[in-house]
């Protein structure tokens, strides 16, 4: 009941805010304040009691083990095709519902400071609702295609969201690619929903769960080729995962994303609907845990896209660019977590990050907001003063990013590093050593970040530089929450979710089987191993201080020194020219020549528009015969009637 | 059950109309064409509200023909008037029912001319429409199946575009090929089973090779009416044509007869050929789906651009029906009924910029949700279910169909498959170039948001469209027995002949 509550009430928020939408039309500039004002009211308070019921139901479901599921209605009945609509609570769903709530509550009061300006803020908060609600179905779904639901559900919130600003181009180009791309991996995911049921013949979680075992060995034709059943699976299922996570190839999206408000990149691209493709492999974890070949390709995949997405993100300059490819590569920490067999690490991650990311973007909206909407650190610095509590905020998020001891990040990165390290594998090898590395250089872009916007001489103009000013206290408020998060949120739960009461906490909300060890090992390692990661972070930190305050004359003289290297990782890996020049461009040539060649041509051509063409030229052929003179006809006669007898002779004389 | 010829009711109901509008008489040529506005629409309600008896009254546990009427007719010949629903056809008469009205309400300021014609037309339409789907005996199916598109032809021919004469005689002619071979079929049909009654003739086993020649040529006829890749190009010039309402039943209603003949001939009279032709019927469907979905990326044409849309989903439902599958079959009626909906709605969002700006060129527009947030709203959920996202109608039979097709035959459902991600791909860009950005043109400057009449013609459709989209059940508790039924016998013949081994299911 009380979960019931939780997913319905940002609905509910979200059409009375449609309605209000629609109520503000033509209305005067008071009238359309009051209604305003009533919108943000509204959706906030929804969500602030859906945030309230997700700790009461985290205390029930998650410490007293209450895990359940309430069936609502028949969904889709087609033979065993059978699926309700349903609310799955169990300890991974309630970690989730805290996360997406507190996230999304905190999100919802900053809007209203954030969007203050804007003419269409109903409009906002309804979509931000939607959006919280159709994550809500995906993390509470007791079947795949529920799941899949709330997946395309968050992918279309996410499209409306981006293009939020529908006059700009550049944002209705990133919505529609956003869109698109997340087909990619949906594309996957239908086919990995699809095999599951050729191969269980059901798609309901909790009785895939229980046949698993069963079918370990099981051998299922795919595209013409016997598959080992569940890598492949599992395969399908994680390119979903990889368009929703943006993780390395269908990662292009996301930075593009950033042309949506920064509250929404804030929720939606760092927080909450980036992270499904994490929670769906922990979901999933009694599937994955049965295809070594699966985890194995998640860690690679995770531990890729950590190091990549990290040196992009050393070279970018506009502010929410760098965040969004750390967003990236944190998302690969979590993915190499999984692909161990560390679910628990890989989702403590993804609490810790939801935090601490939110945190660092709503700042970056502060510093944006108070630099009237100047997104290029090239044109900020030397401003601190004039927003401290800002700046000190940003300080706790790049912190607990960075993953310095007593802050959140700490903790969960730390765990997630070592589990890669006592996984004992070759992959794990490789995880640990690129995440070794990406500690590195996330420590430094965030110092990078915080140093080139907040210290050194000021490169913003001087009617900017007169207007910047500290947020508003309801942009505030919020970051002070999530700042607690980022403080808190590791050391807190760390036992709970990692240490020694975890196996009772999980429950079976998450499967590890007894020869996957990495977590137990975890914390077993070398201390070299143990402290390498702060030991990178200090490397990443002082080199960062020493290149943009001490010497801020050498990054150019690097950047031209290496001008290959710098322009390739400032061209984000040339992955959109790339894609550009082999599935767009081609897509619509394409497109255009099977139109015009294809059907008009050639179809149309030879079909009928051909045949009236030639009839039309057979009978001008015809009446040319008619010429009207007498002597033409019985010359014609007489052949006829020559040909006749001829015929005759012929047939009848042999 | 009353004891009411209900199928006859409804079916020649719309003729009366037709007389009512014929006796109109008055020397002001505006009051004539508004009482023949007034008499369609009340017609046309009249005969959806009593379709609403099927849909309650209709048993939804027996796969047996309901509300059955069965009269001699030319008792020689053994043909008689046989009409009938099974949860097959069922809800494509209600189809039928609701999108009439609706059409006569989107005509309602857009003709001008010859209104009562243009009425007459359409009601004779529903007329043949209704009995396509009722028809139990092969005579009687013919005729309605052919008479449709005497009123199309004309609808197009008369009240369409400026290419109007083409695009209608380029309808006729290519279903004209595929009507001829279908009558030689049927006649083939006669001659062997000595009967002309639907029922008998599902019963009745061909021998296989003439199986295969009546297969062609009744694919002939429903493929042209699909419209299956590669006899599809007069579709989009139709479309293009047609005035609003026009597309609106052409899309909605007439593309399901093709759907509608393979379930109900090729299938269960045809099982062997059917099976035989299956890797045929999945290569053009597929190339149907991939092919019109990159076509559609390149239109600069509105309609012409749902148009190919509408070729791609029909693909889908082509793959479903001979996927042999329950999932596959249900999806693919699913599929057709949904698509009837959305993609009649989609002409009707084309309808109303049309008629206000009256060029179908989407680079003519842009920015509109500027002015017109209603219209932009209206169109955002038809795309979304255009483009299959869960929650709407378009994804229950995507989903159905693909599972079905994974069952079948793992090539063709992740082929099929790309045709979601093509599909995003140009709706979301369409929708992108009318809707968003700034509004920026001198004569869109004063446009006007939908009106009450347009708002009362969108509800309807919006609310069935999320409805199909939430509670499916409700439209597939009428197939589930039916469905059932169709792939027993089919299985049952395949099994007789030995075929079903190779069929590998």
């Amino acid at each position: 009941m009380i979960e019931t509550i939780l997913v319905f009430l940002p609905l509910v928020g979200s059409i009375i805010a449609g309605v209000m939408v629609f109520a503000s039309i033509g209305a005067d500039k008071h009238r359309k304040h009051t209604l305003d004002l009533a919108s943000q009211v509204v959706t906030c308070s929804m969500l602030v009691i859906s945030a309230i019921l997700a700790f009461v139901i985290f205390f029930d479901v998650g410490l007293n083990g209450n895990a359940r599921t309430t069936e609502l209605f028949t969904w889709i009945a087609s033979g065993s095709f059978e699926l309700s609509w349903a609310l799955k609570v169990d300890t991974l769903t309630s970690v989730m519902m805290i996360v997406v709530c507190t996230v999304s509550a905190m999100v919802h009061i900053y809007s209203v400071g954030y969007m203050h300006h804007d003419p269409s803020v109903p409009r906002f908060m309804c979509y931000l609702s939607l959006f919280t609600f159709m994550m809500l179905m995906l993390i509470t779904a007791d079947n795949l295609v529920q799941m899949f639901f709330g997946w395309e559900g968050v992918g279309l919130a996410s499209y409306l969201l981006i293009g939020f600003w529908y006059k700009r181009p550049s944002a209705n180009a990133a919505a529609i690619k956003a869109f698109v791309v997340n087909r990619v991996g949906d594309f996957g995911f239908a086919l990995g929903i699809f095999a599951t049921f050729v191969l269980f013949d059901t798609i309901h979680l909790d009785t895939i769960f229980d046949a698993v075992p069963g079918q370990k060995d099981a051998i299922l034709n795919v595209f013409g080729t016997d598959f080992h059943a569940m890598t492949i699976i599992c395969l399908l299922l994680f390119v979903g995962a990889m368009g929703k996570s943006a993780q390395l190839g269908l990662h292009t999206w996301l930075p593009d994303a950033m042309e949506g408000p920064t509250p929404v990149s804030a929720l939606i691209h760092a927080a909450t609907m980036v992270t499904a493709g994490v929670f769906m492999v922990a979901r999933l974890s009694p599937m994955f845990e049965y295809s070594q070949t699966a985890l194995d390709v998640v860690t690679i995949v995770g531990a890729s896209t950590a190091i990549f997405a990290a040196t992009i993100g050393c070279v970018q300059n506009d502010i929410k660019r760098v965040i969004a490819y750390s967003t990236c590569s944190q998302l690969g920490y979590m993915f190499f977590a999984c692909g161990v067999s560390a679910y628990s690490a890989g989702i403590f991650h993804l609490m810790t990050h939801g935090f601490f990311k939110a945190l660092l973007f709503l700042g970056a909206g502060s510093v944006i907001h108070a630099m009237s909407d100047e997104q290029d650190m090239r044109k900020m610095g030397g401003i601190w003063k004039m927003i401290p509590v800002t700046y000190a905020l940003m300080w706790i998020g790049s912190l607990a990013l960075a993953g310095v001891p007593p802050f959140a990040g700490f903790f969960s990165k730390d765990i997630v590093l070592e589990a890669a390290y006592a996984a004992h594998s070759g992959v794990g090898q490789y995880a640990f050593a690129m995440g070794i590395l990406a500690a590195l250089l996330t420590a430094f872009y965030s110092w990078r970040l915080l140093f080139m916007t907040f210290h050194g001489t000021s490169r913003a103009d001087e009617k900017t530089l007169a207007h910047v000013h500290e947020s508003p206290k309801v942009m505030i408020i919020p970051l002070l929450v999530l700042a607690l998060g980022a403080v808190g949120a590791g050391y807190i739960p760390y036992t709970l979710f990692v240490g020694e009461g975890m196996e009772n906490f999980w429950g079976e909300a998450i499967l590890m089987l007894p020869h996957h060890q990495a977590l137990e090992n975890a914390h077993h390692v070398p201390a070299l191993v143990k402290y390498s990661p702060l030991i990178v972070g200090a490397i990443g930190i002082g080199t960062a201080w020493f290149l943009y305050i001490k010497r801020p004359d050498i990054p150019p003289k690097i950047a031209e020194r290496f001008q290959g290297v710098y322009q390739f990782l400032l061209n984000k890996w040339y992955f959109d020219e790339l894609y550009d020049k082999i599935f767009v461009r081609p897509a619509f040539m394409i497109g255009r020549g099977l139109w015009k060649g294809g059907d008009g041509a050639l179809i149309d051509g030879c079909g009928p528009d051909g045949i009236s063409n030639a009839v039309r030229v057979m009978a001008r052929r015809v009446s040319a015969l008619q010429t009207g003179y007498l002597y033409h006809y019985a010359f014609a006669m007489l052949i006829g009637i020559a040909a006749l007898v001829s015929w005759y002779m012929f047939t009848q004389g042999s | 059950m009353l004891d009411l010829p209900l199928l006859t009711i409804l079916t020649f109901a719309p003729l009366v109309g037709v007389l009512a509008i014929l006796i109109i008489r008055h020397d002001d040529a505006e009051v004539v064409a508004q009482n023949a506005r007034n008499v369609a629409l009340f017609v046309s309600s009249g005969v959806f509200l009593l379709s609403l008896l099927l849909w309650f009254t209709f048993d939804r546990t027996t796969a047996d023909f309901q509300w059955v009427e069965k009269v001699a007719w030319m008792e020689d010949f053994g043909i008689s008037y046989h009409m009938g629903v099974d949860g097959i056809s069922v809800l494509f008469v209600m189809l039928t029912t609701l999108l009439t009205p609706i059409c006569v309400l989107a005509s309602w300021n857009s003709i001008k001319d010859r209104v009562k014609e243009y009425m007459i037309c359409f009601l004779i339409l529903e007329t043949f429409m209704i009995g396509m789907f009722c028809a139990l005996d092969l005579f009687l199916f013919y005729i309605f199946f052919e008479a449709v598109l005497i009123p199309m032809f004309i609808i197009i021919g008369i009240w369409g575009g400026a290419r109007r004469v083409y695009a209608a005689f380029k309808l006729f002619l290519y279903t004209l090929l595929g009507s001829v071979l279908m009558l030689v079929a049927m006649l083939t049909m006669y001659y062997y089973a000595g009967t002309t009654d639907m029922l008998e003739l599902m019963a009745y086993n061909f021998p296989i090779e003439a199986q295969k020649w009546m297969w062609l040529a009744f694919f002939a006829s429903f493929a042209v009416k699909v419209p299956m890749w590669p006899v599809h190009t007069w579709l989009p010039d139709a479309h293009v044509e047609a005035p609003t309402a026009g597309s609106v039943i052409l899309a909605g209603v007439l593309l399901k007869f093709g759907g509608y003949g393979f379930l109900r001939f090729s299938l269960p009279m045809m099982p062997e050929a059917s099976l035989y032709f299956t890797p045929l019927m999945y290569t053009l469907s597929i190339i149907a789906v991939i092919y019109t979905s990159l076509v559609a990326l390149a239109q600069e044409d509105m309609k012409k651009l749902i148009a190919y849309s509408s070729i791609a989903h029909m693909g889908f439902v082509t793959i479903g029906t001979f996927t042999l599958t329950t999932q596959g079959i249900e999806g693919a009626i699913y599929q057709m009924l949904s698509h009837g909906v959305v993609s009649a709605a989609l002409f009707l969002v084309v309808g109303v910029v049309y008629d206000r700006i009256h060029t179908r060129e989407i680079a003519a527009y842009g920015g509109l949700v500027n002015r017109m947030p209603a219209y932009a709203l209206t169109f955002m959920v038809f795309a979304m279910a255009s483009v299959g996202l869960p929650g709407t109608g378009g994804f229950v039979g995507e989903v159905l169909v693909l599972v079905g097709a994974f069952k079948a035959n793992t090539w063709v459902a992740a082929f099929a498959a790309t045709g979601v991600i093509l599909g995003a791909a140009y709706t979301l860009y369409l929708y992108r170039r009318i809707i968003f950005g700034e509004l920026t043109k001198e004569n869109l400057m004063k446009i006007t948001d939908m009106n009450r009449r347009e708002m009362a013609i969108f509800a309807p459709l919006l609310f069935i469209t999320i409805w199909m989209g939430v509670y499916p059940s409700s439209f597939l508790d009428f197939m589930h027995v039916s469905v059932e039924h169709l792939i027993n016998q089919v299985n049952t013949s395949l099994a007789q002949s030995g075929m079903l081994e190779l069929a590998g299911r």
